[in-house]
């Protein structure tokens, strides 16, 4: 009976797996068509600002290696999970919202002082597309925070199981793919300006 | 309103829309009278067809499923290349020097610039027949969409863009042309008196545009921008140089040199 | 801009009611009188109760298939009005101004379009589509039954935000594609086109759910046997369908979401000046648009593939033919999207390649059609009214195929783009295309749903105004397109179009006969449920699945999960004699348990819409917050499921 009923739930939990990947999908494409439209968008600067007189390599190098560490922890988090051990589980999650959150918190004083600059979102088309697509981003980032957290309050209250860990998983899944889109993020809209 | 007249344009277009609707009435046709044949031969009440239930594929009939369309859409692909090329709105007409005429779309009106004699008018465009014309086309308000059914073609008007069009009217008469793209509530009556005329007719009617006394200039242009309805044809006897590729500009603080690119989302 | 907000009410003032017209008036009062009518006849009934527990909370896929339709239903009766409205305008609008300013008759038309496509096809489609496919393949539910209720209310609270836009405010004037710039505050400020964004983006994202829901579905819960190759082709449909979904509406999402900001916090994607692109959004709507034709038409595509083979009595002709069509539709519905703009002035090259895209997907339509025809081919066809649909569809189909490939011709569309040509032809595809396909699906899945088949006799009357009423409505439309009528004409001065338009108003009084038969149907078989009564769960001689249990099926749908070893796998067992699937399980089997979620989410996302329409933050960051706390709270609840017990045989609800 426990079997029968732990292969059922095995099952629900590898279809729900597959439907995260398939939102994950639909996800992915929503932030190429935004990606899409600030490349259109990149020029028209509207007398406005551009990325290089807006941009600071230290605050974006400080974002990157928050988010980059927050993917190893949390991938790290998912291990313990795997491997039963309640405690660490709960560690490497606490270490990554707080990473997490230090990334949202340089990406909201560097927008809220563009806007500050006078180069808020309604200046430009070009500002447009950057501060949608760095937003959505961040929004994506926030609900992570958010799901990360009510992980842990499950981790505390129903300790380790099959469906707690299938649910870290695709918390995992979700943040390395907010990892890889950030990536895009760096590298086309950051990046050139640098260079 | 005479609206017999007709270009080498709207002759070609409506050739290509008989030709391709031939070709297809060919297969649409027998498709049709086949499914009411055979619906009626195999009804259960009383048809006469052999009935076999199982019967499911035929390899000859997959095969010309598949190659009757492929060969109508095969033929059809050809013309479309050929046709899209000849029929490209951008290429300029044979034959004589075009005449250059700029028309700028207004809530809920049309401007037209004539460069080259340096005048403009509003709601009226008059054209020599048989000379090419030549339509650079922008707007200041919404996207608005340039017509004049009678001489086939068609081409978006584009706030801080510019698009062409290329006509010529074979005949003389008077034909309406229009926005066709809904932009507000002055739509339905935004429409344009078009006047193929002969030569002679045409430098008498520049003549008398050119006897006014208005000028088009910030002022009159300001005032022409408010929005109106069913606007009354009016002259403007000089135009600053410019005047239109301005008022594209003046949008974008950044050049468009021509709408011609649709790259947007796709990727 | 420098509008009146405050911070109670937004820019909700007294002036939202809708005195500015008789016509809104009393349309105003018939919504409010409705939804009125409806709470007093519930309690009157004293069925609150059962409402709530049988149907609004209900997890089942088969409440929610029937609610889906419910609204669909509803909102074509809305819609429709909205047609003859327009049809009756301008059949009197010859150099007057007919009965409607132009301002109310822009919104009927925005309304038009908005609703028919997301509000009557779309949930039409996905309530067949949850009905029918756990029944044809074999499964108790779908894989996500409470993501299945949610998608359903947030569609609903998207229809309600359309409703309640006739009575608080005024609905967009932009069409429903909604165009900028025209559709920005420089042309249209006001709440009309937030009513339009936010009902289409909530009920947007209700959808994108319902495709990953149906793809897990299909995918991961068919019984054993049924391979890839032996779904029935609805099923087939639904999944292409359901691709379609995940991959298009992103682009949609994003589209309206760019406009909102444009609207609300003053950005400038598609604005005129500062930097905006108009043609961004046409490229990113479009890109969403054009596969949405095919989401919705493949579905209709599979229920004519299914009626056409149990009404001819025989198998489907070119079955692996018919599936190669739609994946090949599905795809290339992806890269055709530049033919809705044309007359942009794009160069002969990207004119004349997307034009050729195109029409190749002619090809493997074309080769449906002739399936189809060869499956009635020597076989044994009876005219149910599902089957009159079917063949009234294959002829009018093939001619509004015929025109689309015409429109595919760049030199061809030049002249007709934003013509009544153009509307004609989307209305070829859409009425005879999809929403006959719904309605023989309506018909032929009713008994299975009910219990009781539905009357034949009108179910025919209702097909034959439909179809004469489809004809006389919008060939005159091909006619006056190629005379040079632009779409969206309030008045017009044009004596020769004149008589053409009385002849669409005639027609269009004939589709409102067709809708009126389509009432009297249910009504007379109501009454007469006892005579019509299916005893046997297979009215039809089925094929499928779906046959071979009870009507209507038990919550749990199969007593024992079938054992598939065919296509067309109940016919076969019928032939053979070889039992479906063993007896009864003994063990219980798990069910989920009713859910407030779905209410709860559908009714936030609504605040969130009103509070966005309306600058109401308040109300929109509440209804943001419900939601997630809906969705939080519902993680913590474990005990999701309830215990049936099939042998027993009784309903649980």
């Amino acid at each position: 009976m426990i079997a029968a009923s732990d292969k059922v739930e095995e099952q629900i939990d590898e279809e729900t797996e597959f439907g995260f990947w398939l939102y994950l999908m639909s996800d992915a494409v929503l932030f190429s068509l935004l990606f899409g439209t600030f490349a259109v968008m990149s020029s028209n600067l509207a007398g406005g600002p551009g990325g290089s007189a807006l941009f600071d390599m230290k605050n974006l190098a400080t974002q990157t290696a928050l988010l980059l560490v927050s993917s190893l922890t949390i991938a790290l988090a998912h291990h313990a999970a795997h491997t039963g051990h309640l405690a660490r589980t709960l560690g490497w999650l606490v270490v990554t919202c707080l990473l997490g959150a230090g990334f949202l918190g340089l990406e909201i004083k560097e927008l809220s002082g563009f806007v500050a600059q006078d180069a808020g979102p309604g200046r430009s088309g070009y500002l447009s597309a950057f501060f949608t697509l760095v937003g959505t981003h961040g929004l994506h980032v926030t609900a992570g925070l958010i799901w990360a957290m009510t992980l842990i309050a499950q981790f505390l209250i129903k300790g380790i199981g099959l469906r707690m860990t299938s649910r870290l998983y695709r918390l995992t899944l979700f943040w390395h793919f907010l990892d890889i889109v950030w990536i895009g993020v760096f590298s086309l809209v950051y990046l050139p300006e640098f260079l | 309103m005479k609206q017999v007249v007709t270009g080498p344009i709207a002759e070609a277009e409506n050739a290509l829309m008989w030709q391709a609707f031939s070709l297809m009435l060919v297969v649409v046709v027998p498709v049709i009278l086949l499914t009411l044949f055979v619906a009626w031969r195999y009804r259960a009440a009383g048809g006469q067809g052999a009935y076999k239930p199982d019967w499911d594929r035929s390899r000859i009939i997959e095969i010309t499923v598949w190659g009757i369309p492929i060969v109508m859409i095969g033929i059809l692909a050809t013309w479309v290349w050929d046709r899209t090329h000849a029929l490209d709105p951008y290429k300029q007409l044979p034959g004589a020097e075009p005449l250059r005429i700029e028309a700028i779309a207004l809530d809920w009106k049309w401007l037209f610039i004539y460069p080259d004699l340096n005048i403009a008018t509003v709601n009226q465009v008059a054209f020599p027949v048989e000379q090419p014309l030549s339509f650079r086309i922008t707007s200041e308000v919404a996207m608005n969409s340039f017509m004049i059914p009678a001489l086939g073609g068609q081409i978006y008007a584009m706030a801080g863009m510019e698009t062409q069009l290329n006509l010529q009217a074979n005949e003389i008469g008077a034909m309406q042309g229009r926005n066709m793209q809904f932009s507000g509530d002055g739509f339905s009556d935004q429409t344009f008196e078009a006047l193929s005329m002969s030569q002679i007719d045409f430098e008498a009617w520049v003549n008398k545009v050119r006897s006014g006394d208005s000028a088009l200039d910030q002022a009159s242009f300001a005032e022409l921008s408010k929005p109106s309805i069913d606007a009354p044809i009016a002259y403007f006897s000089t135009v600053p140089q410019d005047f239109f590729s301005r008022r594209v500009a003046h949008f974008m603080g950044m050049e468009h040199e021509h709408a011609g690119h649709s790259d947007g989302g796709d990727k | 801009m420098t509008e009146n907000v405050s911070l109670l009410f937004g820019r909700l003032g007294p002036d939202a009611l809708p005195f500015y017209s008789w016509v809104a008036f009393s349309g105003a009062l018939v919504t409010l009188a409705g939804g009125l009518g409806f709470l007093i006849l519930v309690t009157w009934l004293g069925q609150w109760r059962a409402l709530w527990t049988g149907w609004l909370t209900s997890v089942d896929h088969k409440r929610i298939g029937i609610m889906y339709i419910v609204l669909a239903l509803i909102m074509l009766v809305r819609g429709f009005v909205d047609a003859i409205m327009m049809r009756l305008q301008q059949a009197m609008a010859l150099n007057s101004d007919g009965y409607l300013p132009p301002e109310h008759f822009e919104q009927i038309f925005s309304s038009h379009g908005t609703i028919m496509i997301f509000f009557m096809a779309m949930p039409f489609m996905t309530g067949l589509l949850n009905y029918i496919i756990p029944l044809q393949i074999g499964s108790r539910d779908v894989a996500f039954p409470v993501l299945n209720a949610i998608s359903f209310w947030l569609t609903a609270a998207g229809a309600g935000l359309m409703l309640i836009s006739l009575v608080i405010g005024r609905f967009s004037t932009a069409g429903w594609t909604g165009y900028p710039p025209y559709s920005g505050v420089e042309f249209t400020p006001g709440v009309g086109v937030d009513y339009w964004i936010w009902s289409i983006l909530i009920s947007g994202v209700g959808t994108t759910m319902t495709g990953i829901n149906f793809i897990v579905t299909i995918l991961r819960k068919r019984a054993p046997g049924m391979l890839l190759m032996r779904m029935p082709m609805f099923t087939w449909t639904g999944l292409c369908s359901s691709v379609l979904i995940i991959f298009a509406f992103p682009a949609l999402t994003v589209s309206t979401v760019m406009l909102a900001l444009d609207r609300t916090l003053g950005m400038h994607f598609f604005t005129n000046d500062s930097g905006g692109n108009m043609m961004n959004y046409m490229n990113l709507f479009w890109i969403w648009g054009h596969p949405e034709v095919y989401i919705l038409v493949l579905p209709a595509f599979g229920i004519f593939s299914e009626v056409v083979a149990t009404f001819s009595s025989k198998r489907l002709f070119g079955y692996p033919s018919l599936v190669y069509a739609t994946t090949v539709i599905a795809i290339l519905s992806f890269t055709v999207w530049l033919h809705h703009f044309f007359t942009m002035g794009a160069g002969a090259n990207v004119n004349a390649i997307f034009g050729i895209a195109t029409m190749v997907i002619a090809v493997p339509t074309g080769v449906k059609v002739f399936d189809w025809l060869f499956t009635m081919f020597r076989g044994r066809i009876r005219f149910e009214p599902p089957m009159k649909f079917t063949i009234g569809f294959m002829c009018l189909f093939v001619i509004g195929g015929m025109s689309g490939v015409l429109l595919a011709i760049p030199p061809i569309n030049y002249s007709t783009h934003n013509t009544t040509f153009l509307v004609a032809h989307f209305h070829n595809m859409i009425i005879p295309g999809v929403l006959f396909g719904y309605l023989a699906g309506y018909m032929y899945w009713f008994p299975k749903a009910f219990g009781f088949q539905l009357d034949r006799k009108w179910g025919s009357r209702s097909f034959w105004f439909w179809l004469v009423g489809f004809l006389l409505a919008f060939m005159p439309l091909y006619a006056l397109g190629l005379m040079g009528m632009p779409r969206r004409m309030e008045t017009y001065g044009n004596p020769e179009w004149q008589p053409l338009l009385i002849v669409a108003f005639i027609g269009a009084c004939l589709i409102l006969l067709g809708i009126v038969s389509l009432v009297m149907q249910l009504w007379v078989s109501i009454k007469q449920r006892d005579a019509l009564k299916d005893t046997t769960g297979d009215p039809w001689d089925g094929r499928t699945l779906e046959w071979s249990i009870p009507s209507p099926p038990p919550v749990w749908n199969f007593d024992s999960v079938p054992v598939v070893t065919a296509r067309d796998a109940f016919h076969e067992s019928k032939i053979t004699g070889v039992v479906l699937s063993v007896a009864p399980e003994e063990e219980p089997l798990l069910i989920p348990r009713n859910s407030t979620v779905g209410p709860i989410i559908g009714a936030a996302g609504f605040c969130v819409g009103f509070g966005a329409v309306w600058f109401i933050w308040w109300l929109m960051f509440a209804g943001l917050a419900l939601a997630i706390a809906a969705i939080i709270g519902r993680s913590f609840f474990d005990d999701t499921e309830v215990e049936v017990f099939p042998g027993e045989g009784a309903e649980s609800i």
